[in-house]
């Protein structure tokens, strides 16, 4: 810390307690959590799904679910409680004080209001300015933000900008009435790393610019490294550990702290004998465009998911399809399942290739390559028994249901769940194990390739290194090749033998994974791996 | 196979309703006099029992009075409680057998299908639906079953339009996704994994339909194109209509039980909904 300047705290919350609604699995959303939140510093809090850290977050907003409800401790705001105000109070304190800046910038903006007059609303709203200065303000506020064009980008709606444009946007708002607080929730989650990056130098240098106290709330390590003065650690609504952010990273003092530090996945990748022996899979010249839009006047837009895409994989090696969103990473993982159909190209499994088959021969075909999902609570159906979903696929393919259910039991062992879990429904179980439910499904068909599209990504990282390792074992045991789609690079510096990146539906390059991080070559790699938070830090 | 634990929580949310528990009260008085009606009135409800124009609270075995042939409106009113119960249920019924494959099929299939199949059902949505059920009525010979047919064939159309829009929803989620790619017949996933999770928005039109139908059947009967055998509250409004300065009693009776019945209806539809979509309604989580 700077020792010159005095330390002002602007905000001290004290043995805040949140309770949740009887009959939930804990009484307490957030039980006795304290911190101080100082003028000219970020704080972050980190914590896995279900810390209760976004919680604190609309405690100090007011913005608290109906069903939540403060049972003790105090929020100071310059001496006063926030806590003991009325809603009044609560609108007067909000935005002009404490200001938030929302995960996903695209809900969080109306979308059928320009985003000047968005934020010409927070003076409105506080009944400041006369309309003509609040426009002005409007555009000078964008300039500061670092939107392109000010004067022009004030008239355009929250659909015309790019998703890091809409977070500056967001972010403008927050800083419209020069509030001592911004309270940011996972604001560069839903961002592409490249973009990320921005978003957190903006942050930063604003914060520095206006002294303002910062509330960082991330389940990100690498975000805390980049950008944290001080850090807490949550879990289960209490606090485990806190301090400094060198001291935390680089020195944690709780068991808890030290295994979340481990399980984020580490940016070199370990080595690996490059695979040869015959090709699992191959693609060929895939081609995909999808055309919106468009009538009679119209051009319509023209989106390319897949140019030109071709790679092998060979047996038992495991390919990685990195990239931003919007890189068609996905669609090519959906190409090659054929859950869409291409304009071109093939996907040669063995002798056949999968873009000709049709009709009973292509739900065979099927049988070989199988896909696990990203979301693991959207993959299950809500209304089918575990034990149904694992043996649907081979009782499809006409393998009698008790056999499959046998099978079945042995899969969920192998995944490293109970055979018990087969009379239970999805909603009983937790995200990892949902997704090891998942897994289990796309083996029930003994298939030789898997493709697993963002299959750790919604999951917290203790449970990602778990899955990780599930998977790491199962292809090494079943001797399966992969193909995995991922947004992050520290993940696939971790499972992939070899890593192709994505932009604008091209492979830019495919290379060794650790050739990739030792020396990428296109600019654009460069710059993905330059954007991975973190990186910085962890250099220096 | 137990139903899955969110439904009894459903259940109790149903009975927290208030609306619900009182729109359900009154249903089961309804499904009772249907089913008490042939014991307490064995006579038939057409049969003339007492002087015509007798006001209700005169006589202690004509509780409601007579209308103008001297009929016990007590007996119609039980009686017509089977015929407009069994309208509504078998009409809704069979809506829901045309509706909800076409619209299955072309919320799964789109393009062309979809096309086709919407085209078609827009023409049956065009059509004003109480002028088609009075022309079907009319060419089919006024009977219950005609009735029926007449009811359903012009209420399907907007369940057909919800479970496309339904399908057209889930056919995007992973899940679906993963029954395709693990081989399963189209048919397959249609039944099991995307038609089970339209249930319950289609549970909730079902329940207005329902209350929609009685209201038909009831508007037919009174124009005169009920099933003549049977007596019904429709057909009770629209023969007390013409004497209504002289004897109030006649129509007014049959149209408040219309009324408490389909608003019973509607309560149940609300308080379903609220129960099993509770993320719409509720304010909290």
């Amino acid at each position: 810390m700077d020792a010159r300047t005095p330390r002002r705290t602007v905000v001290s919350v004290r043995d805040l307690r949140l309770a949740l609604p009887a009959g939930g699995d804990r009484a307490h959303a957030v039980d006795g959590v304290s911190f101080d939140l100082v003028a000219g510093e970020i704080l972050c809090l980190v914590g896995e799904s279900g810390s209760g850290k976004s919680m604190c977050a609309h405690a100090l907003m007011g913005l608290l679910p109906k069903a939540v409800k403060p049972s003790g401790g105090e929020i100071r705001l310059d001496g006063a409680d926030l806590l003991a105000q009325d809603e009044a109070g609560w609108r007067d304190t909000r935005g002009r004080r404490i200001a938030m800046v929302f995960q996903e910038p695209m809900t969080a903006l109306n979308p059928l209001m320009r985003i000047g007059d968005q934020m010409a609303e927070m003076f409105e709203a506080h009944g400041l300015l006369t309309p003509r200065e609040r426009r002005a303000r409007a555009v000078a506020l964008a300039g500061e933000v670092g939107l392109p064009e000010p004067e022009r980008i004030v008239r355009s709606y929250p659909h015309q900008l790019s998703g890091g444009q809409r977070q500056r946007a967001m972010i403008a708002m927050a800083l419209a009435l020069e509030p001592a607080v911004l309270v940011a929730d996972e604001p560069t989650t839903a961002l592409d790393v490249t973009t990320q990056a921005q978003i957190l130098d903006l942050i930063r240098g604003l914060q520095r610019r206006r002294n303002m106290a910062v509330l960082f709330i991330t389940h990100d390590f690498g975000v805390v490294a980049d950008i944290a003065d001080r850090v807490l650690v949550l879990r289960h609504g209490r606090v485990v550990e806190e301090g400094p952010a060198e001291a935390v990273l680089g020195r944690p003092r709780e068991d808890y702290t030290r295994t979340l530090l481990a399980a984020v996945p580490s940016m070199d990748p370990p080595r690996r004998e490059p695979r040869s022996g015959p090709k699992a899979v191959e693609v060929a010249g895939l081609c995909k465009t999808y055309s919106t839009g468009g009538g009679l006047w119209r051009k319509p837009r023209r989106v390319e998911a897949a140019r030109d895409v071709a790679f092998a994989i060979h047996q038992g090696e495991t390919v990685g399809l990195v990239g931003e969103s919007g890189s068609g990473k996905s669609s090519v993982a959906r190409l090659v399942m054929r859950l869409i159909e291409p304009d071109r190209g093939a996907v040669m499994l063995g002798d056949d290739d999968l873009t000709r088959l049709s009709g009973e021969a292509l739900r065979r075909a099927r049988s070989r390559i199988q896909m696990v999902f990203q979301d693991p609570f959207a993959s299950l159906n809500p209304r089918r028994r575990v034990g149904q979903i694992i043996a649907d696929g081979p009782v499809a393919h006409g393998v009698p249901r008790s056999e499959a259910e046998a099978r079945a039991r042995d899969l969920l062992r192998l995944v490293g769940l109970d055979p018990s879990a087969m009379e239970r429904f999805p909603h009983e179980f937790s995200g990892g194990q949902r997704q090891r439910v998942g897994i289990a499904r796309a083996l029930a068909l003994e298939p030789k390739i898997l493709v697993a599209d963002e299959a750790v990504s919604a999951l917290d990282v203790s449970v990602q290194a778990q899955v990780l390792a599930l998977l790491e074992d199962l292809k090494q045991r079943l001797g399966l090749s992969m193909l995995f789609i991922t947004h992050d690079l520290r993940v696939a510096a971790q499972i992939c033998d070899r890593i192709a990146v994505m932009r604008r539906g091209e492979i830019v390059e495919l290379k060794p994974a650790g050739a990739l991080f030792a020396n990428p070559e296109h600019p654009y790699t460069r710059a993905l791996l330059d954007a991975v938070p973190g990186r910085t830090r962890a250099a220096a | 196979m137990s139903a899955p634990p969110r439904r009894r929580g459903a259940l109790a949310a149903f009975l927290r309703h208030p609306g619900a528990v009182i729109g359900l009260v009154i249903l089961l008085a309804v499904v009772a006099a249907a089913i008490l009606a042939p014991i307490l009135y064995p006579t038939s409800p057409w049969r003339m029992v007492q002087r015509p124009f007798m006001p209700p609270f005169t006589l202690d075995r004509f509780p409601l009075g007579t209308d103008a042939l001297g009929r016990d409106i007590a007996a119609g009113l039980m009686h017509g409680a089977g015929v407009s119960l069994l309208v509504g249920l078998v009409s809704t019924l069979a809506a829901l057998v045309i509706g909800v494959p076409l619209g299955a099929l072309a919320g799964y299939f789109g393009g062309r299908v979809d096309d086709g199949l919407m085209r078609f059902t827009e023409l049956f949505q065009t059509v004003p639906s109480f002028a088609l059920a009075i022309v079907l009525v009319a060419i089919l010979q006024p009977s219950l079953s005609s009735l029926i047919l007449a009811i359903a064939l012009v209420s399907w159309p907007p369940v057909t339009r919800l479970v496309r829009g339904e399908v057209l929803s889930l056919r995007s989620r992973e899940y679906v996704q993963a029954a395709v790619v693990t081989g399963q017949t189209t048919f397959t996933i249609l039944r099991r994994e995307i038609l089970p999770n339209t249930l319950s928005p289609i549970v909730v039109l079902a329940s207005l339909m329902v209350a929609t139908a009685i209201l038909l059947e009831s508007s037919l009967s009174f124009l005169g194109l009920g099933d003549p055998n049977r007596m019904s509250w429709g057909f009770m409004v629209g023969a007390g209509r013409t004497a209504i300065r002289q004897a109030w009693w006649i129509s007014t009776f049959p149209g408040l039980v219309i009324l408490l019945t389909v608003l019973a209806l509607n309560l149940i539809g609300e308080g379903l909904n609220d129960a099993l979509n509770p993320r719409l309604s509720r304010g909290d989580r």
